[in-house]
């Protein structure tokens, strides 16, 4: 059980210190131009920082108590290579419909 | 790719996609948080006030365990952490937006906003900042109602949802529909993989450590394949076999 003063102030913090980590740089920047290198490091955001979020959750995902299970592993991988293919939709409905399948046959 | 005529619409259908993952995202967020014990003001206003699914998870789960309030701060925001960059990436493109545009398009970032809007901005390069603050918003306009809406049906659902589904898995298979349409060119991928490998190497951090060290590393990868290649072409024309 999770007490109320705990929560709330949890939530404001959070909240707080989510908005000021996302305003960071479009806030205090604004129109000002950045260095060409930084530009050039900015460019591979996205595909640093999703492979750090992605192999955790599926090697040793909380929902099996931090255990590695191979429906999981197979499902994803499964999903990058149709997700290349056919984008997004095509890595959604690979993932899960793997998933399900490999649950029941394995 | 030229500029979208109607950049709202655009945003809003190319975001779209994504509603099937933010569906079962949200969902489960609701459902996790009435069984730790919150009731539904808490768990609206957390949704509301935060909107950041990974980071309010990992809340919830220290607060459940008994973490101090600190512990379970730090961490959320560690998670969230990676905003920063996304808030650095697109400086270049909605930076010269009113500061107001600019509080709420921070507001309302999230990972699919941010990694569909780039997308598009880098294929679409003469796109102006009013167009691409209005393809922004488009993509928000499918991602915030549903995030509040079925948050608010997870909570009221509770425990009517099986965990034989795994709707867990809704998280990462979400964060590899953002990645795979970024894995472009050869330096994308190298970066991708040295992000997993990293993240790998360094899993035995604690407080989520092994994510900005990894990501870090990964741009640096990424860049300086860039570079190696530019240079390899130029040396390849400068001097014809």
């Amino acid at each position: 059980m999770i007490g109320a003063g705990e929560f709330w102030s949890l939530t404001l913090a959070l909240g707080l210190g989510t908005f000021l980590i996302r305003f960071s740089f479009l806030g205090l920047l604004g129109g000002r131009q950045l260095p060409g290198w930084l530009l050039l490091h900015l460019k591979y955001v996205g595909v640093a920082v999703f492979p750090a979020l992605i192999v955790p959750a599926v090697l040793w995902p909380a929902a099996t108590g931090g255990e590695t299970e191979a429906p999981r592993v197979i499902a994803a991988l499964l999903a990058v290579a149709v997700g290349l293919r056919f984008g997004p939709v095509g890595a959604i409905t690979a993932g899960l419909a793997a998933l399900y399948t490999a649950q029941a046959l394995l | 790719m030229p500029p979208p005529r109607h950049p709202f619409r655009a945003g809003f259908r190319d975001c779209l996609p994504f509603v099937l993952i933010v569906i079962p995202f949200s969902t489960l967020f609701g459902v996790v948080a009435r069984d730790a014990g919150l009731d539904l003001v808490q768990v609206m206003s957390m949704s509301v006030i935060v909107i950041a699914g990974a980071s309010q998870f990992t809340a919830l789960a220290l607060l459940q365990d008994g973490a101090p309030v600190f512990v379970a701060l730090l961490a959320a925001l560690a998670v969230n952490l990676r905003m920063a960059m996304y808030s650095a990436a697109l400086v270049p493109h909605l930076g010269a937006a009113p500061l107001g545009a600019r509080a709420l398009a921070a507001y309302l970032m999230v990972d699919q906003s941010f990694a569909v809007a780039v997308r598009r901005y880098e294929e679409s390069p003469e796109m102006t900042v009013s167009q691409k603050l209005r393809y922004y918003f488009g993509c928000m306009a499918v991602v915030c109602p549903i995030w509040y809406g079925c948050t608010l049906a997870g909570a009221l659902m509770g425990q009517a949802i099986p965990a034989s589904l795994s709707l867990d898995f809704a998280v990462p298979v979400c964060f590899i529909a953002l990645l795979a349409p970024l894995l472009r060119s050869l330096p994308h991928l190298i970066a991708a993989f040295v992000s997993a490998l990293v993240t790998v190497a360094f899993a035995w951090l604690p407080w989520n450590l092994g994510l900005p060290i990894a990501a870090i590393a990964a741009m640096i990868a990424g860049a300086q394949a860039e570079l190696f290649l530019a240079r390899r072409a130029r040396a390849k024309a400068g001097c014809p076999a």
